[in-house]
């Protein structure tokens, strides 16, 4: 089984990268971008039987900051 | 006095660390990641800076889940003194020691220069060779040297007189200039900047040799 971990920065926490990725797109002749955030996915195969629980706990311990960080799971 | 220094894959200056403990005193151990438990009779442990396990995920991340680094936590929660510098200090804010986090340089580029640091409190064993007030020049070498926390945190670590140094010219968007922070107890510093690197006429500073020479003292005569 499959589950999907979706880390962003929190609202509130400057994203350098994602401001440069969105004046290289102003760069490039795209107009109308107002924001750019940037984040991570992180793909878990997993045996069966895994809990969104554990996932949950595996973002807490390790897969995100929360300090700075947000996360969401996907199961499936 | 006995100082361990943490070695992780990727380490860079664990050495630097080691031979500046020395040359200000100490005896020194050298750990590996995979060690569960720390030398017998140590009185500070130096997790020093580099590109732990690549900087892979976010920097410090695998390295605070490591082994050692829960006889690091144990350590610093019996009340014992750690030094974290650079990815050290990422390590150490990983592992929930030190409160915040730090982020990619606002610049987005890696930055390696000498810079500018106010010493803001002396009242700690880290700093008590300064002055509050005294300006010291130090290297700096990282990419994710952007200290955040939240405003509540950044508050208390003010009121409580925990920031040990503020860099005179932000070269990274650190929230409130912040350099090196205290823990609440005083007896672990994280900081960016490299005072190692400035320990020896050789390496064209001396600025740093204070840090160590105190820390070192203090400890001894303790």
């Amino acid at each position: 089984m499959k589950a999907t971990v979706h880390v962003m920065l929190k609202n509130g926490v400057l994203d350098p990268q994602g401001e440069a990725v969105r004046h290289a797109l102003g760069a490039l002749g795209f107009d109308g971008v107002n924001g750019v955030r940037q984040g991570k996915v992180i793909e878990l195969d997993l045996a069966d039987g895994t809990s969104e629980d554990d996932v949950t706990a595996m973002c807490e311990k390790l897969l995100a900051n929360t300090v700075i960080e947000s996360y969401r799971v996907e199961m499936g | 006095m006995k100082a361990a220094v943490v070695v992780f894959p990727g380490s860079n200056c664990d050495r630097d660390l080691a031979v500046a403990f020395r040359a200000a005193g100490a005896e020194v151990e050298m750990v590996w990641h995979k060690d569960t438990e720390l030398p017998g009779g140590i009185d500070i442990v130096g997790v020093p800076g580099g590109f732990s396990f690549g900087d892979y995920l976010r920097c410090g991340a695998i390295a605070a889940n490591s082994p050692i680094c829960k006889a690091v936590k144990a350590h610093a929660d019996k009340g014992g003194y750690v030094f974290g510098v650079c990815n050290g200090f990422q390590v150490l804010t990983e592992t929930g020691i030190l409160p915040g986090a730090l982020l990619r340089n606002a610049g987005l580029k890696y930055i390696c220069k000498t810079v500018g640091l106010r010493v803001e409190t002396s009242q700690s064993a880290f700093t008590e060779g300064y002055n509050a007030g005294d300006v010291v020049d130090i290297p700096i070498a990282h990419h994710d040297g952007n200290y955040f926390a939240d405003d509540a945190t950044l508050d208390a670590l003010e009121s409580e007189d925990r920031v040990a140094f503020r860099y005179t010219d932000n070269p990274n968007g650190s929230q409130r200039d912040i350099a090196g922070i205290l823990s609440e107890n005083r007896k672990v510093l994280g900081m960016m900047p490299h005072p190692e690197r400035a320990a020896d006429a050789g390496h064209g500073g001396t600025d740093g040799q204070a840090l160590f020479r105190a820390v070192v003292g203090q400890l001894t005569s303790a």
